[in-house]
């Protein structure tokens, strides 16, 4: 390195170095706006993926119904849900609709699995507990209403029969079937005692149900038959699920499925909606940081005016001076660069794990964009203050006291 | 061959004539008092002198060449080669130590050479404080810097506005000891000053007065010896 560079970098150092306080307050500027930028882009890229998560847990996107049959079988059921990759499904959950009577008001049942709905009903809000055993129950908070039924009560639901041949008596008690002295005809009073833990509120049609085990609908309606519906949470987007929905259809016979259209139409736009804030708040911190780190810069230069006009007043051009002031701003953008890469890695972690509840994805390749852009902002935000400090008249700094 | 001519020289600003049809010549290593009352254009002179300031009317030669037709950047190139200036503040950079703050003059001028900086500072007695900075540096001693920075590239022209203006007099004729030395080594000196005592060291003494020279005299000291 020739002397020349060797004094210019010694000029530079004992700036940095003697002018810490204000290089700091520069610096700080710098980091502050590198590391807002840092954070909001690698948010900015990753509202996608967090709100796809964040959409999968509200629920099912996919619904089967049957097609032709009454109900969809079990084998139908394995087989559909075979049509999806293993991978990419996060639960399903049958529904067994039967009707009943609960102190000779009708009410509907559905048999469920408590554990899968949990998958694809994530929004449900129980009151009380979730059930865990045949015999107990969670009761839609209209029905509640209705009946006036509370979490710890225990209900009995009735239902009366006539039993045919088809009957399959071997789920009924001896004592609940009688025969007509007069026709000879056989009923049976049928009921099921339930204990309520939970009352369910979701605010839509969910309400209007009691939900119980399998088993215990089966015994409710005292008939072996498959599913009447059948919700399925696919962690996909929505073109892929369209092309599940198609080959279940096709290949399935007997089930057919479609989307859940509410949910996933509506999860394109809010993701898109959502992607175009964070754009339009990163745009507006660039444009404030920039400002920002102007002021400071302007603040910093203005001082030095008469250091500017000394420097011209021993031989220096213009340029030297642009050149030398430049490469203070633009160390400073890059160590600010460093520091703001890494701060909004951090930023970005918080936030995400605050309102995502779900650590951010490290992206490598931000850490050169964000030091070159406040390499860049610093560099811009540095020339408007030196090019107008460059012109000061060294006649007039030096005189003046 | 004098070293530097004014030919009718103003400078007007506004309403005001800060120099008004000033004409001066100035002999290779002559040493010139400028004096005068507060706001007669002795600044104003210096610096249309030392190039940092263009005249609004007249010419200004030196070695015979009319320099105040030049552009910016030539007049910079110009003053960087030729002169030294001295100036009443000091004017030191307050993060460079005292032998960076010559270098910097070396560092525009050519190459930085520390040896040379160093030295510089021995010939106006700070070698030991080569390494402190401007703040910790008495009013003195920062002026001597400034001289060491201001003779550093050995220019044919010293000029010193008010250069013992804020020193005690101890430290006065430190400095004036130092233009003696300069001058007696053929450097030419014009030093502007309130100071009778210090424009009574000079060979030649002018006044200002509303931008005209109201005396130019030979100081009878020299001329007679
Ligand atoms: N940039 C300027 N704009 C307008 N007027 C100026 C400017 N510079 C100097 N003047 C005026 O020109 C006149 C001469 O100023 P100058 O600085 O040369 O005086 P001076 O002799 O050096 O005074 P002092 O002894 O107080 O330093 C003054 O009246 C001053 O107000
Ligand atoms: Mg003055």
């Amino acid at each position: 390195m020739n002397k020349k560079t060797l004094m210019f970098f010694r000029m530079v150092a004992a700036s940095f170095i003697r002018r810490r306080s204000r290089m700091l307050i520069a610096l700080f500027a710098v980091i502050i706006g590198a590391t807002i930028l840092s954070g909001l882009v690698m948010i900015y890229y990753d509202v996608p993926r967090q709100m796809s998560t964040q959409f999968r847990s509200y629920g099912a996107n996919l619904i089967l119904t049957p097609s032709e049959e009454e109900s969809i079988s079990s084998e139908e059921l394995e087989k559909s849900i075979s049509l999806i990759p293993e991978n990419e499904l996060e639960g399903y959950t049958p529904y067994r609709y039967e009707n009943s009577k609960i102190h000779n008001m009708p009410v509907t049942f559905a048999g469920i699995d408590f554990e899968s709905v949990t998958k694809t009903s994530p929004y449900w809000h129980i009151s009380g507990e979730m059930p865990q055993n045949d015999g107990e129950a969670l009761v839609g908070a209209k029905v509640a209403e209705k009946l006036g039924l509370k979490t710890g009560e225990s209900v009995s639901a009735e239902n009366s029969f006539e039993i045919t041949p088809d009957t399959d008596i071997s789920l009924i008690p001896e004592y609940e079937i009688f025969e007509d002295p007069e026709t000879g005809e056989k009923h049976c009073d049928h009921s099921l005692d339930i204990s309520i833990t939970g009352i369910l509120e979701t605010g839509g049609s969910e309400e209007e149900y009691i939900y119980v085990t399998y088993k215990d609908v089966e015994y409710l309606s005292l008939t072996k038959r498959g599913y009447d519906i059948v919700e399925v949470s696919a962690a996909a987007m929505q073109d892929t699920l369209k092309s599940y929905t198609k080959r279940i259809s096709d290949d399935v016979e007997g089930v057919s499925a479609r989307l859940v259209k509410r949910v996933t139409a509506s999860e394109s736009t809010v993701l898109d909606k959502l992607q175009s804030l964070v754009f339009i708040v990163t745009a507006v911190v660039l444009v404030l940081t920039m400002i920002c780190v102007a002021t400071t810069m302007t603040a910093v230069i203005t001082e030095r005016r008469k250091e500017i006009g000394l420097r011209k007043s021993l031989g220096a051009y213009n340029s030297d001076i642009i050149v030398e002031f430049m490469c203070e701003g633009l160390f400073l953008g890059g160590a600010g660069g460093i520091l703001g890469s890494v701060l909004g890695y951090v930023f970005a972690q918080l936030v995400s794990m605050n309102v995502f509840s779900t650590s951010i994805t490290f992206r490598p390749l931000l850490i050169p964009i964000t030091i070159a852009a406040s390499v860049l902002v610093t560099g811009l935000a540095c020339l408007i203050p030196i090019r107008s400090a460059v012109d000061v008249d060294p006649a007039l700094v030096l005189k003046g006291e | 061959m004098s070293l530097l001519e004014l030919k009718n020289v103003s400078k007007i600003y506004g309403e005001l004539n800060a120099l008004d049809n000033v004409s001066l010549k100035i002999d290779k290593g002559e040493w010139l008092a400028i004096m005068g009352p507060s706001g007669s254009g002795k600044s104003t002179m210096m610096n249309i002198i030392g190039c940092l300031d263009k005249p609004s009317k007249g010419q200004v030669l030196f070695d015979g060449k009319d320099i105040s037709k030049e552009s910016r950047r030539k007049l910079t190139e110009f003053h960087r080669d030729k002169i030294g200036l001295v100036f009443q503040q000091f004017h030191l950079i307050n993060y460079l130590n005292a032998v960076e703050n010559v270098m910097v003059a070396q560092y525009y001028h050519s190459m930085p050479d520390e040896k040379e900086a160093l030295e510089a500072l021995e010939r106006v007695g700070l070698k030991e404080r080569a390494k402190h900075l401007p703040s910790q540096l008495s009013g003195g001693e920062q002026q001597r810097v400034c001289i060491a920075r201001a003779l550093i590239n050995s220019p044919e022209l010293i000029l010193a506005d008010e250069p013992t203006g804020n020193l005690d007099e101890a430290n006065e004729n430190i400095v004036l000891d130092i233009f003696k030395r300069l001058h007696k080594e053929g450097t030419s000196l014009i030093v502007v000053t309130h100071d009778p005592e210090v424009g009574e060291e000079a060979q030649r003494i002018v006044r200002l007065e509303h931008g005209h020279i109201s005396s130019d005299i030979r100081n009878e000291k020299f001329s007679e010896g």
